[in-house]
Formats: C-alpha cells, structure tokens, sequence
C-alpha cells in the first residue's frame, strides 16, 4: 500500500518529522549509551549527564578492552565470536544434512526422528535449565567452548527450513544427477549446496545474531571470567548495590558487544531480512 | 548402440497397478514414440526404462543386458527432462561435463566431447553462461547435450519439447529428428502430443491407462487404429464414432456383413463425402462451418444428436449453418469396434 | 513431504541425522525427563538423599502465594510488552510505508537494534533510569517525580517492560511493513476512489488485510515476553524489588540455581514445557492457517 495515494506539502513534512520522531526515540538509548561511552566518570556522576559526545572516546574503548573489569573486553568479544560462529556453524551444518535424510531418503523411523526434531521446538533451554546444566556438568563441558556451543546447536527451525527449501527443488534434478552417475553425497556436494548459498548465507546471519546474543547459557556454564562471552560478562561489571563502578567503561563495553551483529544486519540487511522472514515460516 | 527389449512390464504402487504388462522390442537406432494421454504410464514407463522407478514385474533389456537391478548410471542411457533439469548454478559446459566428470574421463577428453557436442547444437557461444541466462530453446540444447556427450547406448526423452512455444516445438521437432538420425541412437521419447507423436515416430507404442493399445508404424496405426481409443487419439480432428446399430440396416444394403458384430462404427473426417439428404448412410444438420483456408471442416449434429466432423478439401464450401445434408463414407475406410472398442476383424 | 525419487541407502541417512539426534536426546530429551523426574523428588536438606513426593511439588507451588504472584507477574509483563512493541512497531511501519521515495534509509535505521542482545537492552534502560546517575530520572525529577526501580516495584517492572519492549520493535516494525507492503495498491486506490478517509481505508481495509500478521506477531511476542527477556530482567533487576518483576523463566533460574530447591524448580520446568507446548500448538495451527489462506 505504499503511498497511500495522494498526500502534499504540510502533510509531507509531518509524515517524515513522525518517522524521524519514532527513529529517534527508538535509537535514543544507544544514543545515550554512546555519549556515555565518550565522556568521564565526572561528567556522568554529577547529573543531567551531557547530551552530547565528549573527547574520551579512545581513552575508555582502549580501557574497556584491554582492561574492562577483571576480564579484559577483547578476551569476552573472542569468547562471545567463537560461540556465535561454533552455534552458526555447527546448527547449519547438523541441520542441513539431517533435513537432506529427510528429504532424499525414504527409511526406517524417518518420521519418528523427524518428530523427535520438531519437539525440540517445545524445549527452550530457558525451560529445562537446571537439568541440562546438570547434564553439561556430568559431561564436563563446564567453562569449554564445547558447553558453549554443542548443547545449542540442534535446530528444528534449520533443519525445517532446508527440508522446505529442498522441497521446492524440481525432482527432475536428482534424477538428471542420478542419470549423470551421481551417488547421495555427490548430489549433495555438487548440487544441493551450491543450490542453498543464498538461504545458508540467509541463515547464517540470523544464527550468528542468535548465537551472539545467547546470555542464560553461557551465564550457567562458564563460571570462570576467562570464558565470559561479553553479552553476558557485562552483567558482573554492573554495580550491585551502592557500589561505584565506571559507567563509561562499562558502556563502551556495551556498545563493543552490540557491535558485531549490527554490523551484520547492517551490511547484510538483504540476507538478514530474507533469513528473518524465512526463518518464521 | 543396442536394442531395447521390454518384456510384460508391470508396476504397482502398493496395491494399485498402473502398467498392466507392456511388452515391446526397439530395434537398434529406432525412434520409438510413446504417446499417450496424461496419467496413462507413459512417463512411468520411460522412469522404468531409466532406473529412476522400480520395476514390479516384467524385464527390461538394453543391449541384451537385463538391467532391471541396476543403477541409471550403470545403464548406459541419457535422459532429457520435459523441464530439462539443468544444474542453476553450473555453466553450459558444467552441465554437460557433470556426468563425464563423474565417470572418471580426463579434462581434456571432456572438453573435447563437450565441444563437440556444443558446435552440433550450435551452442558453442553459451557455453560459459548459466541456464537462467538461456532461451527456452537453448536450454532444451543443452539438456540435448548433456545426453548426446555421454553417447550413450539409449536416448530417454521425457516430453521435451512441451515447455517451448508452438513454433519453436516444430523446429526442435525436426532436429531431434536430424539429430537421432544423424547419431542413430535407439531412443525412447514420450509426449502427449499426437502430431509429436506422428512427425517423430519411426513406430509408435499408444498407451492409455497401462495398457499398449497399439504398437505401428505412425502411418499403420493412423489407417488401422486398433482401438477406439487409438481411433480417438490419433488424428485432428478425431474420428467420429457412429452408433452401428442406427446404420445397420443401411450398411447392409451395402455389402459385407462383417460389420455384424460392431457395436460402434468408426469414420475419419476426410472420408466422409457429402451427398444429397436421404441418398447417404445418414443426414445430419449443419452445426457450423470452420473455414482453415487450405480445407474446411463442417461440424454436423445427426438426428440421434451425434457429432460428426466433416473435412472437406473445398476451401469454399457452399452450406450453410441449419442446412440439412446427407453423408456417405469412403468405401473400405469404415472401422468397425466391438462392445470393448476393439477393432472387428474382417470375416470371410 | 518427500521426493518422488530417493536414494536407496541403508545406513547413510541414520549417519547424516545422527549428529542432530544425537544432540537432540542429550541436551533436550535427556535433560527434559530428568526435569519430569526431578519434579516428583524433593531433596533432604543435606542432600544426601531424595524422597518421592509424587505431585506433591506441583501441590505446593500451586498453592505458593510467589509462584501464582510469579504468575500474575508473566500475565503483565508479556501482555504490556507485546501491547507497547507491536502498536508502536505497527505505527512506524504505517509511516514508513506511507513515504514513496526514501523509505529505505529509514527503514535501516529501524531495524538495526534487531541486533542487539536483551541483556545488552537491559543495561541501555538501566543506565538511562539509573536512579542516581540516570538522564531520566533526572528529568523525572525537575517535575517532581522521584524515580527509583529499584525501591518501587511498579517502576522495575515498568522498565523491564520499555527495556524489552524496545528490543522487540524492530522485528514487529519489519513484519508489519512487509505485511503492509503486500497489500495490493488497487485495493487502497479502489476505496480512496470510494471516498474514504485514511484512518477509514485503515479501519477497514488495511488492518482487516494485516490480520494474519498482528497475529503471527502477537503469538511471536507472547513467546519473546515469556521466554526470550531473561536477560532483560536478570540485567536490570534481577527480579526484584520482593520479586515484582519475577517472571515464570526468571523464577526458574532463582529457584534452580540460587535457591537450589531443584525438586520447585524441576516441577516448574515442567509447568512451563506445558505453556510452550500449548503456544507451539496455537503458532502451529495458524501456521496451518496460513498456508491455506
């Protein structure tokens, strides 16, 4: 319904003054946050704090990463990109070659096992916390990469959406590869990846901000600061009770944590909206 | 080169069979046709020559070899798809290198029998280009080329020509015909299309609902259509079917009394002749008039309120909608059927 | 559902699903029975051993005053975020896809906060309404007002709700203005032709035409508000004042981990595989709906 027909002059000015109005007020806490990030702890504890950005922005960035609270930024922002890229790696990965059994393969228990993925739907980990916790600690999977990772990487979301995917590939093209002498694994390395980039890449974006942005797991499971990721490190640099802590650090910290995944959504906002809408259905 | 022996093939799904039992032989070279209407097994059958379906009952032979267990590749056939199934992301070359790449064959040899294949279709200047970039034309040349690279003992051709455009169908018509000439690869192809089906053909198997009804030559099964389905599937306009008992007594007077047992019988539009009304095997009412220039087909309505298709060479015919006329046939070109559409064998 | 041709291959398709069922069972289905197991147990206080107390857990937290309050918590807390994030999202779309040229910076600058973490959101809403240091409540306080969250109950729960509802615009502005923007132009020509006001042409064609999306986006945002603002809450907080802002999840992770009263928290695990259980229904229904629509 773009354009809504006709509309001139004050009508015009209003309806961009309303956007900008809403961007404004959407965008104002990390505006805040930002000028925040650029000033000194005096300027912030003696309120209004300034609205606008000050000179110290490479002061407290360059203490936010070498330095931060205990753990240094830079060792959280590794942390935090090691998980994001493991949980989108390995969710694509398990995803897309179940979603091929499924699609390409007429066996025993298919639907079983298809079911037995779908439930996973119903299982957030925010539900079955305190079990699988005690399950990652029985494996020793405390304070690893590995418990970061591994127990968030099954995806029925993934794997439903390669499964449609594959399903909107003409039969015809199987049986052409399967006439040029193609066995399952060729088909799938020649022709069925090469067919998907677009939708990995898609998922890719999506799963790398899920990944990111994870901050109950790792809460439970790292319990040593070297292996903080920093969506969740931050929380222990936030003052509990009257404490005094260094809020410029602290929001350049957020705003290095934000970073990454807007700069995806950013530079792949074609690819992240395709992943997003797909994604749901 | 080989010849393909298809003996009482059957398939089932589950409990339903859908080919009740084909049997064929292709000579080496030949270009057999399988025509038929839609969801008669004709595409079944070719996916069962192919590998691509199981086989119930029966055996497939190509070359003298049963292949029935075999995979498609260790058949030693190629295959073009009615939607070509070229690879998106894969160049023209790619497309026609996969399978040759897969059998093992050195770089070398396979540009060589890519590009040999691609100056016969003419499709040297795409090979670099990605199908998408195609014609409908081309596309349909490179899924050719796919097939002629391997040279194969057997050609499949799964309607391929039904996504082009009329015209563009004739002229890809007559070069798969100079092609398979030229090559003299036995092959298969399946369409819906009749006049496909005649053009093509150097025999025809017509199929309707699992059954071969009849195996010939275009022109044997279009002057002697074994059933009434044959009958009615080749030719256009279609032959008009005649209740045999109303023109009994009339055929009588006639001559023969083969016609005895015929429960319909079968007259194609050009040879039925206009005479005056009452001196004919029956009259019938104009309906209305097509005019095609080169002929004219007069569609009539008989009293018993059967259609009947006229083609009259006359580009100028002088009736006129409402006008009552008499109708004659052709001598010895009436068909008689039996209560099972089958064709009445001529007593003596 | 499945391909007209497959490959014929007896252990390959087990070996490609095997990794995702292998860390389906241990990390869901595993840790999902044990919570179902868990929940009918209740610890010594040594813990040292466990005793069966069958439904006894489910018994006690439905007659826990903090569990059914936790209850009523959830109720407000989902239904404002969802109200405050869709009709403002929904507000800007209208905007945004009432403007012809242009629209697309705009609607960068809209989806970025996408991206960023509620934990992150979280500790933007809290240094803003950080009582001593905060801007706003600074301003709050020039016209009498005295803000402090972490005293006033209704004013933690308030922020959690503007901190998660914030995070969520995004993602309903982006559906909503996809949802408007495939309404053929001809219809809202059709009735402007017929001499109707905007807010009528909205009234009564174009928001009978987003149905389908407001509500896709309402059962989206309930699952967000229950499920996904646990770090919302846990980064401003930290369910408090007297547990005003301890939502189901949140009550959960309290119980479990800090509480340790494993037998509560396995019990309530359980109550919440239900809820989820029954919107995966309701998103599935209409999902079904929806193809056939």
């Amino acid at each position: 319904m773009s354009g809504m027909v006709e509309k001139k002059g004050w009508r015009r000015v209003a309806l961009h003054a309303g956007i900008i109005t809403g961007i404004a007020i959407v965008c104002f806490p990390i505006y805040v946050a930002f000028v925040a990030s650029t000033v000194t702890q005096g300027d912030l504890v003696r309120p209004p704090m300034p609205l606008l950005p000050g000179p110290h922005l490479i002061e407290n960035y360059t203490r936010a990463i070498f330095q931060g609270y205990g753990t240094p930024v830079w060792r959280m922002l590794w942390n935090s990109l090691v998980m994001a890229l493991g949980i989108t790696v390995g969710k694509i990965a398990i995803s897309i070659v179940s979603a091929y059994a499924i699609v390409y393969f007429r066996f025993p228990f298919r639907m079983f096992f298809f079911w037995m993925i779908f439930l996973t739907l119903m299982l957030p980990v925010e539900v079955r916390i305190v079990p699988t916790y005690a399950v990652a600690a029985d494996l020793s999977l405390l304070n690893s990469y590995t418990g970061l990772i591994l127990p968030l990487i099954a995806s029925a979301t993934a794997t439903f959406l390669f499964r449609q995917l594959f399903l909107t590939i003409p039969d015809e093209l199987v049986e052409a590869a399967r006439i040029d002498g193609a066995g399952p694994i060729r088909f799938f390395r020649d022709i069925l990846l090469p067919m998907s980039r677009t939708n990995i890449a898609a998922l890719f974006v999506i799963l790398f901000i899920y990944g990111w942005n994870q901050y109950l797991w790792p809460l439970l499971i790292t319990t040593d600061a070297d292996m903080n990721t920093i969506v969740m490190g931050i929380k222990h640099m936030l003052p509990t009770g009257d404490q005094t802590v260094e809020w410029p650090v602290i929001m350049a910290t957020a705003l290095l944590a934000m970073l990454p995944p807007v700069a995806v959504v950013l530079f792949m906002q074609r690819l992240f909206v395709k992943g997003l809408v797909e994604s749901e259905k | 080169m080989a010849e393909i022996a298809l003996r009482d093939i059957r398939k089932s799904y589950g409990p339903t069979e859908v080919i009740h039992g084909v049997s064929a032989d292709i000579a080496d070279g030949e270009l057999i046709v399988i025509v038929g209407p839609s969801g008669c097994g004709k595409s079944t059958l070719l996916r069962m020559v192919a590998g691509l379906e199981t086989v119930t009952a029966g055996s497939i032979a190509i070359g003298g070899r049963v292949v029935n267990d075999l995979e498609p590749r260790e058949r030693d056939i190629a295959m073009v798809f009615q939607n070509y199934a070229l690879y998106p992301h894969m160049s023209v070359f790619d497309n026609m290198a996969y399978g040759l790449k897969i059998a093992g064959i050195s770089k070398s040899d396979i540009a060589a029998k890519v590009n040999d294949a691609a100056r016969m279709l003419e499709l040297e200047p795409y090979l670099a280009r990605k199908p998408r970039q195609l014609s409908g034309g081309q596309r349909q040349r490179v899924a050719m080329g796919r097939a002629i690279v391997r040279s194969p003992s057997a050609f499949l051709f799964d309607e391929p020509l039904s996504n082009l455009d009329a015209k563009l169908r004739v002229q890809m018509r007559l070069e798969i015909k100079a092609l398979q000439r030229k090559l003299g690869v036995t092959s298969l192809y399946v369409t819906h299309d009749q006049v496909e089906a005649m053009t093509l053909a150097d025999r025809m198997i017509v199929m309707n609902e699992g059954v071969a009804e009849q195996i010939g030559t275009p022109l044997e099964v279009y002057n002697n259509p074994a059933t009434t389905f044959v009958a009615g599937f080749i030719g256009s306009p279609p032959m008009n079917f005649l209740d045999a008992e109303r023109l009994r007594s009339v055929l009588a007077r006639q001559g023969p009394n083969r016609l005895d047992r015929a429960v319909t019988i079968g007259i194609r539009p050009e040879h039925v002749e206009r005479t005056t009304v009452g001196n004919g095997l029956l009259d019938a009412t104009v309906a209305f008039i097509e005019a095609l220039g080169a002929e004219t087909l007069l569609h009539l309505k008989t009293d018993a309120g059967e259609t009947v298709v006229v083609r009259s060479a006359n580009p100028e015919e002088t009736v006129r909608p409402g006008e009552r006329i008499g109708l004659k046939a052709v001598p010895d070109h009436l068909f008689a059927y039996d209560a099972d559409g089958r064709r009445v064998a001529s007593e003596d | 559902m499945q391909k007209r041709v497959t490959f014929n291959n007896k252990w390959l398709p087990y070996l490609l699903l095997a990794p995702q069922i292998v860390v389906t069972i241990v990390f869901f289905f595993w840790p999902a029975g044990q919570a179902i197991y868990q929940s009918a147990f209740i610890p010594d206080p040594f813990g040292l051993s466990t005793q069966f107390v069958g439904l006894g857990n489910f018994e006690f937290l439905l007659s826990d005053p903090y569990y059914l309050s936790s209850f009523g918590t959830t109720a407000i807390f989902s239904f404002f975020v969802t109200l405050i994030s869709m009709s403002f999202a929904l507000w800007l779309a209208v905007m945004t896809d009432r403007v012809i040229k242009g629209s697309g910076p705009y609607r960068t600058l809209l989806v970025w906060p996408y991206a960023v973490a509620p934990a992150i959101a979280g500790v933007l809403w809290l240094f803003m309404f950080n009582p001593s240091i905060g801007i706003l409540p600074w301003y709050l306080a020039q016209v009498g007002y005295d803000w402090n969250h972490t005293l006033n109950g209704g004013e933690a729960m308030t922020l959690v709700i503007l901190a998660a509802a914030w995070k969520q615009i995004s993602y309903n502005f982006l559906f909503f203005l996809a949802g408007l923007q495939s309404i053929p132009r001809s219809v809202i020509e059709a009735a402007a032709i017929d001499g109707a006001s905007f807010w009528k042409r909205f009234r009564t064609i174009v928001f009978p035409l987003l149905a389908p999306t407001t509500f896709f986006l309402l059962v989206v945002n309930v699952v967000y508000a229950f499920f996904e603002t646990f770090g919302v809450i846990h980064t401003i907080t930290a369910g408090g004042p007297q547990q005003s802002t301890t939502i189901l999840v949140y009550k959960v992770y309290a119980d479990g981990f800090v509480g340790q009263d494993l037998g509560s928290s396995a019990a309530q695990s359980v109550i919440l595989l239900i809820i989820v259980g029954l919107l995966t229904v309701v998103q599935f229904r209409y999902i079904e709906r929806r193809v056939h629509y």
